[in-house]
């Protein structure tokens, strides 16, 4: 097990020097010159050279790529061409709140996407079947942005029930501890702002999560059903034990594995940044972030949020397959292949 | 389990008694009659074996009497009688501590009977839970002394893994201990050998032999396979088209069987000796006939060689003969020599069956059962 994912580890390195030299190639190729969004239009060539030359774009692009590797390896990632500062503050200033909202939306898309799954697969057929089907359709056909928008008419315009968007009253800010204010707001022991963080999350994840949570619903769904015709679920019958234990233990864990797979690798798309949740909602993510950087040609900044999501997702990948030993013991992960 | 005690056993109490039963399965298509009016009883502590080709309706009674069948399946009419109680009329409630406890179940596949994803002991602990009211260490006790007893070596470290880690016949064991965890008064075993390989079928019928006489369990025992029955059934109900057409001890079925299907069936048993002068195995003419669309008459008669004109027309009672035998067949075929298919002549008065061997030589002398 351990010797696996040590060999899992590994293999994600070659995996990033791919999407470096990828990303770095792309950012030169297609970005405009930064220089001069830099120092404005009335820069003249000479500022501008001497600007180059200061952050090395005059150099061959092959030497500048592996200036960055070599401090990439150090941890060194650069600074914004625009603030001045490193690039790994940037992106951790930012990330906590991505990161949060990506768990509040995965969360709710997978519970209440397994529970409609597996009611439909139960109810194969009847009204509870279609309502679900029929939501699991819209969820993945309706545009985020405008369900955003919708939400935010309804639940903060009309109903004034939630906020219409941001992460919290600035008032109620809690000092930043993690980064997550509602664990922030937890270990200050500040009910109010772990509440007002609580109500400021719910409309975000949700229009974030309902793309989820209807691949979750479809995928719990299909696999419950395959699971209901085995032979084992008419042994659990025999056995003489409840209809819930049959469906709520026997059948619904052999048929979360293939939906393990989906959630993680819905997750890993979620924490790659909702560029339009965050830009309806206002929430200070990555994924605004991102746009505005790759607009201005910041190329550090940019190079370093494409190297966190592609390490962020061969990790979720990584503990995906993990939870499938977990959940399926006929998988046992070791160097050898043995399946 | 042989066929020598089979009048001890038949002096026992009935426990299970099935009236009439009658399972559909309502389909687009049209409705499939599975099982047609079967009516059978199970003594405590005999051997009743269940005989039949697939689709003969086999599994669906016995799925129908502990009320197993998934839909489009259901149990349309007749009573299942349990020590005098109606197991249909039963809340589901009530089924469950049937279930397991006073009746239970062997399947056929061993391989997929039981769950991957849970430990052997999970699930063996599982039922003797749930109705014996025993905690987790006196349960995983108890399920550890079954494993003992079906013959699982070392069964405290085995009731640690996974399906997957045991062979075909070490998991018919693993179901066969939890089917008997909870001391089942009747045990149903659907075809429990048919998926496993010769040496390992006779391992697992000898288990169930030697169970049954230290427990003291009836058994229903379902198959197709007439060298089972001869090795293990006191009695035998054999099924064809979701009806029965006979029922005998399983000494004088094999002895002098008396419906023509049955006969087939024996006549289809691969021997040392007894194949035809060509080397052929026999084999009985025809198709089992599409259950969506069954013969008028008796569903036999297409196949049968004995066939008169009444078969194609009317559908032959279930009659009770001398010593508790049954039969479903107008033609007494211990005096009949066979004709082709779908016709032979039909003349004389009823008469009760003659103690002949089957196949007789003779004269077509038309004798016909009313």
């Amino acid at each position: 097990m351990l010797k696996y994912v040590i060999k899992r580890v590994l293999m994600v390195i070659p995996v990033m020097i791919g999407v470096s030299i990828i990303v770095f190639a792309l950012m030169r190729v297609f970005s405009p010159d930064p220089a001069p969004i830099v120092l404005g239009q009335h820069a003249t060539i000479e500022t501008i050279e001497a600007w180059r030359d200061a952050n090395g774009l005059n150099d061959p692009v092959v030497t500048q790529y592996f200036k960055y590797l070599t401090g990439a390896f150090k941890g060194d990632l650069g600074t914004s061409y625009y603030t001045k500062t490193p690039v790994t503050e940037e992106i951790f200033a930012r990330f906590p709140a991505t990161i949060e909202l990506a768990i509040a939306a995965i969360v709710f898309a997978s519970i209440v996407g397994i529970l409609l799954g597996v009611v439909a697969a139960v109810k194969k057929n009847s009204i509870f079947d279609a309502a679900g089907s029929l939501f699991a359709l819209v969820g993945v056909s309706i545009p985020i942005f405008w369900l955003g928008i919708l939400l935010i008419m309804f639940f903060s315009g009309y109903l004034h029930l939630l906020p219409s968007g941001g992460r919290i009253d600035v008032l109620l800010k809690p000092a930043e501890v993690t980064g997550f204010y509602m664990i922030d707001a937890l270990l200050e022991g500040n009910w109010e702002a772990f509440g007002n963080a609580l109500q400021h999350i719910i409309l975000p994840a949700l229009a974030l999560g309902m793309y989820s949570m209807a691949i979750i619903t479809r995928m719990t769904r299909s696999s419950m059903l395959e699971t209901l015709g085995q032979d084992y679920i008419r042994t659990a019958r025999a056995k003489g034990i409840s209809e819930g234990k049959v469906i709520g233990k026997h059948a619904l864990r052999p048929s979360l594995i293939p939906v393990t797979t989906v959630i993680g690798l819905q997750f890993g798309s979620l924490l790659g940044g909702a560029l339009l949740t965050e830009s309806v909602f206002s929430w200070p993510g990555i994924g605004k972030f991102t746009v505005d950087c790759i607009l201005k040609s910041d190329f550090p900044v940019v190079q370093g949020i494409v190297l966190l999501v592609a390490v962020i997702f061969a990790t979720i990948n990584l503990v995906a397959d993990l939870a499938y030993a977990t959940l399926d013991p006929r998988i046992k992960y070791s160097s050898k292949k043995e399946r | 389990m042989t066929t020598s005690d089979t009048t001890t056993t038949s002096e026992c109490p009935i426990i299970l008694d099935v009236k009439g039963l009658s399972t559909d399965f309502v389909m687009k298509r049209g409705t499939v009659q599975a099982v047609r009016d079967v009516s059978f009883s199970v003594h405590a502590g005999e051997v009743l074996a269940i005989v039949g080709e697939s689709g003969s309706g086999k599994s669906v009674a016995s799925l129908s009497i502990l009320q197993l069948l998934q839909p489009p399946g259901r149990v349309v009419a007749g009573e299942v009688r349990y020590r005098g109680q109606d197991l249909l009329l039963l809340s589901k409630r009530e089924m469950r501590d049937v279930r397991g406890n006073k009746i239970s179940m062997i399947f056929q596949e061993p391989m997929t009977s039981l769950n991957p994803v849970f430990t052997i002991e999970d699930q063996l602990t599982e039922s003797i839970r749930t109705h014996m009211k025993l905690d987790k260490k006196a349960a995983t006790e108890r399920a550890i002394e079954m494993l003992r007893l079906v013959g699982i070596p070392s069964p405290e470290q085995r009731i640690k893994e996974y399906p997957h880690q045991m062979s075909g016949g070490m998991r018919q064991r693993v179901m066969t201990a939890m089917a008997l965890s909870c001391d089942p008064d009747l045990l149903i075993a659907d075809e429990p050998t048919t998926a496993l390989d010769v040496t390992i079928q006779a391992q697992i019928l000898a288990l169930l032999a030697d169970l049954r006489e230290k427990i003291g369990m009836a058994v229903i025992l379902i198959t197709h396979d007439l060298g089972v029955v001869a090795e293990s059934a006191d009695r035998v109900v054999v099924m064809y088209c979701g009806q029965v057409v006979e029922e005998a001890t399983a000494q004088a079925l094999f002895e002098r069987p008396l419906h023509p299907y049955t006969l087939g069936l024996l006549e289809s048993i691969p021997g040392m000796e007894d194949t035809e002068d060509d080397g052929q195995l026999y084999m009985i003419p025809g198709m089992v006939p599409n259950p969506l669309n069954l013969p008028k008459g008796c569903a036999f008669a297409p196949r049968c060689s004995w066939a008169i004109d009444r078969c194609a027309s009317d559908m032959p009672p279930l009659v009770e003969l001398e010593d508790g035998r049954k039969l479903r067949c107008f033609v007494d075929v211990t005096a009949v020599e066979p004709a082709a298919p779908a016709c032979a002549p039909a003349e004389s008065a009823p008469a009760g069956p003659t103690p002949a061997g089957p196949s007789p030589a003779g004269p077509a002398s038309g004798e016909v059962r009313a």
